[in-house]
Formats: C-alpha cells, sequence, structure tokens
C-alpha cells in the first residue's frame, strides 16, 4: 500500500464534534455507527476544552457540536463557551428535544454563533414514525419558535427519502414559516444505518428529479430570504460527490470516545488505526497519522481514478461508500459510472425504490455492538 | 424575490454571519454556517464598514479615498459585491 508524501498539509477547516451518541431518537438513517458509544466512554468537559483550543491553533475555523443529541451533555454550555473563546465559528446540530428556551439563552450567551434544527416530515404523523418518537415533531416546531425569540439564527435541515420527498413543497414553506435563514435538504446518505435500511428509504429516481426541479425553482424564488443548500443521493449519479470535500482535506471529527476521524464513518474502514485526542494532538494526527495519511491526495488511486481528469475534483468518492458496496476501500466509488459494479447499484436501486418499503431498523444502542 | 441592494441602501451582515481574521492563513473571512469566504482587501474594506449605518453610496466614498479610485468605479464594484452576498444572505438593508 502507499500513502501520500510526507509534504506539509493546509490545516483542516472545520472540526465534526461528535459530543455523544445519546438522543432520544432513533431515525433510520441517523449518521452515527451501528456500534454506538455508551454514556460511560464520553469524553470529559476538560478534554474537549483542549480539543477546542487546539482546533483553534491549528488553523480550524468551524465547529459542529453534533451528536447523537448534543444537549444530552449537561456542560453543552461550557463547551460552546470554550469553543466561542478558542475563535471557532460555533454551530449546534441538534434535534432540538432535550432544549427549552432558558437553555437557548444561556446558549446564546456563551456565544453560540447557529442553531441547525432537524425535522423529519411537514407533517407530524410521519415525522414522528421517521424519529420512532410520538410527540417529536410538535416539540421540534416549539423549539424553532423559541430558537427565533432568544435571537439564535436557524436552519432547518431534513433528510429527504421516499416517505417525505413528495412534501419538499411543504418543507419549504415550513422553513419560512419558522423564520429559518437556511434550509438544508439533504438525501439519506446509505452507510451505516442508512444503508441498513436502504430498501425502507431510497426514492424512485423519478421522485428524485421532481424534488431537485422543485428545490431549484425554489431557490431562484427565495434569493435573500432563504438559502437552500441541497445534497443529492449519489445512487442515480454519474459521478460521486468529493465525500467530506476529499479525505483529509477539510473535516477533522471527534468521536464522543475520543478517536480522530476523517470523517464520522470512518472507523468501518478495517485497517486504519484511529489516534486518540488524549494522547494525539488534532495536529499530529492531521499531519502524520496514517488514518488520514493513507487516502489524502491521489496517490492511494487505482484504476480508473488514477489517470482520470477528475481526481483532484472529486477524489475517487467516498471510501466508505467503496467499502460497503465493493468490499473494498481503495477501489472506485460504485457511486461513479466508470466504477464495474455501478450498473449493478443502479439496478439495486431501481427495485429496492420500486418495491414496498420493509420496515424500518430503527437506530438502537443495543442492536449493534456497543463500543465497551 | 430577492431584496434589491441600491445607493442607498445600509447594509448590515446578516446574524448568523461572522466577519473574522484567520490568524494562522493571514487572512480575512465570512463564515456562516457550513460556508467560508475569504475575502480581497476590497471585500474586507466594504464588509468591515457594514452595520455602522452607513450607506452603500458613503462606504464607496470612503474606499475611493482609500484605495484612491474614481468614485463611480468603486460604487459599481461595491453595489454588485453586495447584491451578490444580499443573495446569498449574508448581508440585509436595514433601512427595510
Ligand atoms: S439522526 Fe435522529 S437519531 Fe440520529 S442523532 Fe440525529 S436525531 Fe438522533
Ligand atoms: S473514476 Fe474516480 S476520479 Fe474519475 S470520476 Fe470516477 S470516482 Fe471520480
Amino acid at each position: 500500500m502507499t500513502s501520500a508524501p510526507e509534504s506539509p498539509v493546509d490545516p483542516p477547516l472545520a472540526l465534526l464534534a461528535e459530543l455523544t451518541h445519546r438522543c432520544p431518537l432513533r431515525c433510520p438513517y441517523c449518521s452515527n455507527p451501528l456500534a454506538l458509544a455508551g454514556r460511560s466512554t464520553e469524553l470529559t468537559t476538560e478534554v474537549w476544552l483542549d480539543v477546542f483550543a487546539q482546533a483553534g491553533r491549528l488553523g480550524i475555523l468551524q465547529v459542529h457540536l453534533s451528536g447523537g443529541e448534543p444537549a444530552a451533555r449537561r456542560d453543552l454550555e461550557a463547551l460552546v463557551a470554550g469553543a466561542r473563546s478558542a475563535g471557532l465559528y460555533t454551530n449546534l446540530i441538534t434535534s432540538g428535544l432535550l432544549l427549552d428556551r432558558a437553555r437557548l439563552e444561556r446558549l446564546r450567551q456563551a456565544g453560540l454563533d447557529h442553531v441547525q434544527l432537524s425535522v423529519q416530515d411537514s407533517e407530524p404523523c410521519g415525522a414522528d414514525r421517521i424519529a420512532g418518537f410520538q410527540g417529536a415533531h410538535e416539540r421540534k416546531l416549539a423549539i424553532a419558535a423559541d430558537i427565533r425569540a432568544v435571537g439564535l439564527p436557524l436552519t432547518l435541515n431534513v433528510v429527504v427519502h421516499r416517505h417525505n420527498i413528495a412534501r419538499v413543497p411543504e418543507l419549504i414553506d415550513l422553513a419560512l414559516a419558522l423564520d429559518a435563514a437556511r434550509l438544508e435538504v439533504a438525501h439519506a446518505q446509505y452507510y451505516g444505518w442508512g444503508l441498513a435500511n436502504r430498501a425502507a428509504l431510497l426514492p424512485t429516481r423519478a421522485q428524485l428529479e421532481a424534488a431537485t426541479a422543485i428545490v431549484t425553482q425554489a431557490r431562484e424564488r427565495l434569493k435573500g430570504r432563504l438559502a437552500i443548500d441541497y445534497v443529492p443521493p449519489d445512487y442515480y449519479a454519474r459521478r460521486p460527490k468529493a465525500c467530506m470535500g476529499g479525505w483529509g482535506r477539510r473535516f477533522v471529527a471527534v468521536a464522543p470516545d475520543g478517536a480522530i476521524l476523517p470523517c464520522h464513518a470512518a472507523r468501518t474502514i478495517p485497517g486504519l488505526e484511529f489516534p486518540d485526542v488524549r494522547q494525539t494532538s488534532l495536529a499530529d494526527a492531521w499531519q502524520h497519522a496514517a488514518a488520514f495519511t493513507h487516502f489524502r491526495g491521489t496517490g492511494w488511486m487505482r484504476e480508473p481514478c488514477r489517470s482520470c481528469n477528475r481526481r483532484e475534483i472529486d477524489w475517487g468518492g467516498c471510501r466508505c461508500q467503496a467499502l460497503a458496496l465493493a468490499g473494498a476501500a481503495d477501489v472506485v466509488d460504485p457511486a461513479c459510472s466508470l466504477s464495474p459494479l455501478h450498473e449493478t447499484l443502479v439496478a439495486v436501486a431501481e427495485g429496492e425504490s420500486a418495491s414496498p418499503p420493509p420496515a424500518f431498523r430503527y437506530r438502537s444502542l443495543s442492536e449493534g455492538p456497543k463500543i465497551a | 424575490m430577492s431584496p434589491q441592494i441600491n445607493a442607498d441602501s445600509r447594509p448590515a451582515l446578516a446574524t448568523h454571519v461572522r466577519l473574522q481574521h484567520d490568524g494562522v492563513r493571514q487572512q480575512w473571512v465570512v463564515q456562516a454556517p457550513e460556508r467560508l469566504f475569504v475575502l480581497d482587501d476590497v471585500a474586507h474594506a466594504v464588509l468591515s464598514r457594514c452595520g455602522n449605518g452607513l450607506t452603500v453610496a458613503e462606504i464607496a466614498d470612503q474606499l475611493g479615498i482609500e484605495f484612491d479610485a474614481p468614485a463611480d468605479e468603486i460604487r459599481g464594484d461595491v453595489l454588485e459585491l453586495l447584491q451578490d452576498l444580499a443573495d446569498k444572505g449574508i448581508v440585509h438593508d436595514q433601512r427595510a
């Protein structure tokens, strides 16, 4: 195996701080790993504060405080204050369930820059079914109002799939009604829990195209009022996305138990060792750890990526998806039409999305093998 | 419909936006959720004057002096920059 040469690399731009895997909801597309980390393995307040200080010194500009549900951490206010004093633009990615107005006010005072709140659908019944939690949607609407009432800027995030994709127009209206400045319409991504639920989630190509057209029109119509970010699914695409903007180029993630990762799904790749943030600095990990250098750049690539003129545009797609679908992390992402597996993948997608959806396999602590 | 910026607009940064110096890379940036805009000297000169109650015309006049350039030329560039940022939700018109 070849690894990238050890020349100094540009520092990362953003830190994904996965504060906890605990969450009251059970979304079947959750981006957390199947093996969820229990509370006893979580990092202490002091360690996180040190991580944020290191991040600021390294040149990281934004931190996404995520989970699980980050508000499950009672020290969230202290963590926000620490991130902010390290100079980081501080974004809270939340389901809203464990927040209330008083806590939002304290978070704002601690220096929180922005809140990204998820909803699962525009109508309560479907939303609660996805979240696996009765009454979740109503709580979220109330929290959205509280977020705006304390003066925090709001992004509404919705993961779309075959059960809610028909309501993209209603979701856009909901974002406007909740006074969000930004709406993120992200198609479910198919690794981890999402892959386990793919047949229950994947939309048809026609559904995808209709949703894409609606978003494109709304973007133009709402320019200056509502920014809409759109993350397409790559099963029907011809070329893959540059996953995480390229491996080890922009993002660094820290898992609840302290593992430093190039992306939150990277732990599925066998043979890579991830440094522990209590033993290795972020700078050291970014610069030297094999977990980062191995798939950084183009040195690891095989054909067709190696000689492809898009190799520094999409960086060969997603390593975790290559592993999950092709059985090897160092081959072309099957989402690319130049992959020998692409046609099979499209056929699977078309077949699954046209069949009646199976029951959800809800995210749960007991289903996956726990990390001690 | 996108809000129009004109010479009488009083531009300010949106609440979710932060203007910040990036000490490691020695550059000025505007931060927004999952977005980062690196500013050149002119863009920084404009954005650092937003939110002070100045109109676009006043900002352009100040820039004309700072960069020693003809006022009408600067005004066109400033309008174009601010309209683009307004379309992206980064600045808004405080008059509104
Ligand atoms: S995707 Fe759903 S279950 Fe997973 S952390 Fe977010 S709210 Fe919780
Ligand atoms: S062959 Fe590789 S580099 Fe070329 S478009 Fe496909 S994934 Fe990207």
